[in-house]
């Protein structure tokens, strides 16, 4: 059993339930692995204030951190932040969902101007002409424009200010079609409601807008542009504990297996990770092991100042009966560009979650046979890339 | 090398293809002797199993010489005369250490892929579909066999090509059916599907003990074969009743053991039934049109045994569950794991026991697979079994 944290009774809190092999391994890192990540935030901002060790030592943080590990879910790194944005602002954690609800609204009416520019007319209650086409798809494309930034971009707020700019654009030019029409009255009813819409989305901007500006550096970085991922692969392999322990622990190894990895190199205890990120670019982080328990387990996370916020844990549980070692891997990291940009990765089969699965396949296959299996519809191995454009199966020439 | 190539549905063609070469280290490169189409082939003719490509090579029963091994491949020797089983298998995981190798857990590269369909993925196959490995067939000059240690067996010097072929698949298949049903003696076995499989599962169940074997197709020269070579009863499900039949044949109680040896695309006497589950295929609300499957549950005696070695792609429509649960059968299913039978069987054949040779009723050249290929989806000319010869 690991040393405990102090705060930790979490046996207790336990005794009504079973506790399955490694439970209490897994909500130990869980909790170490958020307070890790929270503390890191705190530390660049130099505000060691206390809120960190607030929110550990509340009660009711205490038990959503626990529950989150009772769901195979360590870390979960925003709420411990959330919960301190909520004792200090109230209200402040609804900025995300606004901002990621305006950014969706964004691109679906966006999309619509540009591709259904007739039946908009129609619906707003002006003429289906050329130039009413033209203008409303030029609005689209600066809708779909916004939309973007406000996903994608490092300072939110400017981003949802800028769509307030393009509200009054939009209100300037219904305004314009409304004196226009004003002896219409069925348009007109139309684009007087269109308009009370857009001022609706424009009051709404401008307090998405205001609660952005309103974030810390810390608190957009575990919750803004960039999102708190996770993931899990877990695998059963015919080999011992300390077999498999020690082929995991040779870090500079790992990217034979480990695909996305171009390199890993071990320096005075720190690790330097050079890897594939997505649509062709390179990521860099310093990694350092914040636990290692012989045959067992192993825990690592990135250090202050790395390109990439992640943390891990891989756990090696003898299975019952004959059957090996059971390996879970539990992956905690901040998605650049949010659940968007994750969606369109596993689409790809490059999401994390994926990519760490494929990597159990291919350290199963090393440990059992000795080499990494390869057909020639996927003459790489296992990859989840690869199942989308497989080679047809025939010999590679 | 020439190699019989899967086009899309409804085509294959032989086409030129760059010779196979080692790409792991337990990989063995072999000239294949002979080959053979399968049954289970023509569904994926007919374009029944998913995540099929362009230009994939078709075949799984083929045998032929080592000319290759790789660098860790101990058993074999360039110049081995081997049969390869039909599922890839590696040997050392917790499935092949249980001896169900075709569900073993390294050899399929698209596992992943096969996790989406089935939910776990079973092992890699030869030329069957990229959601099972994506490995080219052996309906060709050469294949590239991985885990070579594991699955060819080596022919003993004085034994045909003709003889031992079938260990690569259909045999073990039909065997491994009859063995499912856990056979005692006095029981009466039915099997649906008098084709190859069905042939070899009849034969193993009387080896195994069967005291009366029942044979149900509609095709009357593949209900003669099974009468004449193995001694079955046979059952025209085209001019008769099945059910009247079975119930006749074994005093009202239905078959102790009933046996799928049809699989995804069976026929039936009945047009509105066969037209209803066509349909809900065509418009892919189904994926199997399950009625030999149904029959057999329904006709099973009480507390028997329902074996599936037919094979299925994916989802069937209107399955009797609640006949299954209430009298109390055992339904037992699964792609043979060939590496456990090939041994066994040799040894059988070599003693004479059985000849799976009688199952051959044409023998053509490698470049005549399209046409072989029409002539056994359409069972012209009483076709069972197509042997090629590259």
């Amino acid at each position: 059993m690991s040393t405990r944290l102090p705060h930790d009774d979490g046996q207790s809190r336990r005794s009504d339930s079973v506790e399955r092999p490694g439970d209490s391994e897994r909500r130990d890192l869980g909790e170490r692995l958020s307070q890790g990540l929270s503390d890191q935030g705190a530390q660049r901002l130099g505000q060691q204030d206390g809120l960190g060790q607030d929110a550990r030592s509340d009660p009711d943080g205490r038990f959503a951190q626990d529950r989150s590990a009772d769901h195979d879910v360590p870390g979960g790194r925003s709420s411990p932040s959330g919960r301190r944005g909520q004792a200090s602002r109230p209200g402040r954690p609804g900025a995300e969902f606004l901002r990621t609800a305006l950014g969706w609204f964004s691109l679906g009416l966006g999309a619509t101007e540009i591709s259904a520019p007739r039946s908009l007319a129609r619906t707003l209650g002006v003429h289906d002409s050329a130039t009413n086409r033209s203008v409303l798809r030029l609005f689209g494309v600066r809708e779909v424009a916004a939309g973007v930034v406000v996903f994608v971009s490092r300072r939110p707020e400017r981003a949802l200010w800028g769509r307030v700019a393009g509200d009054v654009l939009d209100l300037s030019a219904l305004g314009l079609a409304l004196s226009r029409y004003r002896f219409h009255p069925r348009s007109a009813t139309r684009l007087s409601v269109a308009t009370a819409a857009v001022v609706g989305c424009t009051v709404l901007d401008v307090i998405a807008a205001r609660k952005q500006a309103a974030m810390t550096e810390a608190e957009r970085r575990t919750a803004g542009s960039r999102h708190p991922a996770h993931a899990t692969a877990r695998a059963t392999i015919r080999r011992s504990p300390a077999e498999l322990y020690e082929a995991w622990h040779d870090f500079e190894r790992l990217p034979r297996f480990m695909y996305h990895l171009d390199s890993v190199r071990v320096v005075d205890g720190h690790s330097h990770w050079k890897a594939k990120g997505p649509a062709g670019t390179r990521v860099e982080w310093d990694a350092e092991v914040v636990e290692d328990r012989p045959d067992s387990l192993i825990a690592w996370r990135s250090v202050n100042g790395s390109q990439i916020d992640n943390a891990g844990c891989v756990r090696f549980v003898p299975a019952p009966g004959d059957r090996g070692t059971e390996v879970h891997i539990s992956l905690d990291y901040n998605a650049p560009g949010g659940p968007a940009a994750v969606a369109v990765a596993k689409l790809l089969g490059e999401e994390p979650g994926q990519q760490i699965a494929d990597d159990l396949r291919r350290f199963k296959q090393l440990m059992e046979v000795g080499e990494i299996v390869r057909s020639e519809g996927s003459p790489a191995g296992a990859r989840a890339s690869n199942q989308l454009h497989q080679r047809p199966a025939q010999p590679l020439g | 090398m020439r190699a019989n190539c899967w086009l899309g549905k409804g085509t294959v063609d032989v086409l030129d293809v760059p010779e196979p070469r080692i790409l792991n280290n337990h990989d063995a490169i072999i000239r294949i002797t002979r080959t053979a189409i399968c049954g289970s082939d023509l569904h994926l003719f007919n374009g029944f199993i998913p995540t099929m490509k362009k230009g994939d090579i078709l075949g799984h029963e083929f045998m032929g010489e080592v000319v290759e091994v790789g660098r860790e491949v101990k058993n074999l020797a360039v110049g081995d005369r081997v049969v390869v089983p039909f599922p890839i298998a590696c040997g050392q995981c917790n499935a092949c250490h249980d001896g169900a190798y075709s569900v073993c857990e390294n050899s399929n590269p698209n596992a992943g892929l096969a996790e989406k369909i089935l939910g776990h993925a079973p092992a890699g196959i030869f030329g069957y579909s990229h959601m099972l490995g994506g490995y080219p067939g052996g309906q060709a000059e050469y294949a590239r066999v991985p885990f070579a240690d594991v699955g060819p067996v080596k022919v003993p010097a004085g034994m045909d090509d003709e003889q031992v072929l079938f260990l690569s698949d259909i045999l073990p298949t039909g065997y491994m059916g009859a063995e499912m049903c856990d056979i005692s003696p006095g029981d009466v076995v039915a099997v649906w599907g008098a084709g190859p499989v069905g042939q070899f599962a009849i034969a193993s169940a009387f080896l195994l003990g069967a005291e009366r074997v029942i044979a149900i197709d509609r095709l009357p020269y593949r209900l003669q074969m099974a009468q004449e070579k193995s001694g079955a009863e046979p059952v025209n499900y085209a001019e008769s009743d099945v059910r009247e039949e079975l119930l006749e044949l074994t005093g009202g109680r239905g078959p102790d053991a009933c046996i799928d040896a049809v699989g995804l695309e069976a026929h039936h006497s009945s047009p509105p039934a066969y037209a209803y589950d066509r349909a809900k295929q065509m418009t892919h609300l189904e994926s199997d049109r399950p009625f030999a499957l149904r029959q057999a549950i329904r006709n099973c005696r009480n507390g028997g045994t329902v074996s599936v070695i037919g094979v299925y792609g994916g989802f069937v429509d209107k399955f009797p569950m609640g006949s299954l649960m209430n009298r109390s059968l055992t339904l037992r299913a699964g792609q043979c794991h060939v590496q456990r039978y090939t041994k066994p069987l040799l040894e059988r054949i070599q003693a004479g026991q059985l000849d799976p040779s009688f199952v051959i009723t044409h023998r053509m050249g490698l470049d005549d697979a399209p046409s072989a290929f029409e002539t056994f989806l359409n069972k012209e000319d009483e076709c069972v079994k197509v042997v090629l010869t590259p």
